[in-house]
């Protein structure tokens, strides 16, 4: 960084404004900071009515936690595979950028979708929002969640066919960093998920 | 002495370019492998017998919170240099508002679950 170089010589309120790419980031972390209090909220939601099931269906007899494993997985390495496209970027390498988002989104996919298969195999159980207080909020938490994520993809998309038709331009740079700065959040948000609403059934 | 410390800035500009660029990789590869050993743990933890089961949730606690930390510090890339001074200060606003949210409301519904009639002695008084 070359702000390391010129910290010593001039004091910090003096430097004037910071560059664009620090304040877009700074204003993205505040959203995603935003993001996580909504979810905090939720999070609250599902601890107190976890054990509200109304006679219906456990948490311990409904969730089949090597799923949620194979998940976790994928959503863990897209975020590392983002991580690789945040290189690419630095390094300037259109290239290898495609290649590290298709992996992103790939993973991101398959997350989707089997979180998709997961909801949908549960409501062919008669499993659903409506069932106990404990559904209504599981749906929710992981519903939302889940909703993040697929706007992230269409959100992915979107940024490479900016990538395409614009190149790699500054403001194109400052938003693929926010791009990846919501993925990773997303994966920080489902370590949440998977630690209190999964693996808590087994405590 | 300013000339000095320009040409010493240009000097050491390029270098610092590139040691960002191999920290990244690192950063993410360290961040990658940590993450895989904390997840194994947590899932390892709650799918076999090994660890006695009261201090279960405690463990699980401890893990979700440390990768948490793995995640924040490796991928989001917060650290303790002065550049992220604005950052650390809105997340540790954001942890305390989420503290309160989460922590308030289990112990507002716990407070308010142990104060209340049970229904069926609910439903004899409006009768």
């Amino acid at each position: 960084m070359s702000g390391a170089v010129v910290e010593g010589a001039i004091p910090i309120s003096q430097r004037g404004p910071a560059s664009t790419r620090v304040v877009v980031s700074y204003g993205f972390w505040l959203f995603l900071l935003s993001d996580i209090v909504i979810f905090s909220g939720l999070f609250a939601a599902y601890a107190v009515l976890s054990q509200r099931t109304a006679g219906g269906p456990t948490g311990a007899q409904l969730f089949d936690l090597r799923h949620v494993f194979i998940e976790t997985s994928c959503l863990l390495l897209s975020s590392f595979t983002c991580g690789l496209c945040m290189i690419a970027l630095e390094r300037g390498s259109q290239r290898m950028l495609y290649l590290w988002s298709a992996v992103t989104f790939a993973l991101g996919a398959s997350f989707i979708a089997l979180e998709l298969s997961e909801f949908l195999t549960l409501f062919s159980q008669g499993v659903n929002p409506t069932r106990s207080a404990f559904l209504s909020a599981f749906f929710a938490l992981v519903g939302t969640h889940g909703l993040h994520v697929t706007v992230g993809l269409c959100w992915l998309v979107i940024m490479m066919a900016q990538v395409a038709t614009l190149g790699l331009r500054p403001k194109i740079k400052r938003r693929l960093v926010c791009f990846s700065l919501f993925w990773h959040a997303l994966d920080l948000v489902w370590i949440g998920v998977f630690t209190i609403v999964y693996l808590g059934v087994r405590t | 002495m300013s000339e000095g410390e320009v040409s010493a800035s240009l000097k050491d500009a390029p270098t610092e370019e590139t040691d960002e660029g191999v920290t990244s990789l690192q950063s993410y590869l360290i961040g990658l492998g940590l993450a895989i050993l904390l997840t194994l743990a947590s899932f390892g933890a709650a799918l076999t017998h090994v660890v006695w089961a009261p201090g279960l949730a405690v463990l699980l606690a401890v893990l979700a919170i440390a990768q948490m930390g793995v995640h924040l510090v490796f991928f989001l890339h917060v650290s303790s240099s002065p550049g992220s001074a604005n950052t650390i200060l809105a997340l540790a606003f954001g942890i305390f508002v989420v503290g309160l949210v989460v922590f308030g409301s289990l112990i507002i519904m716990a407070n308010l679950n142990d104060n209340m009639l049970p229904m069926d002695q609910l439903m004899q008084m409006q009768r």
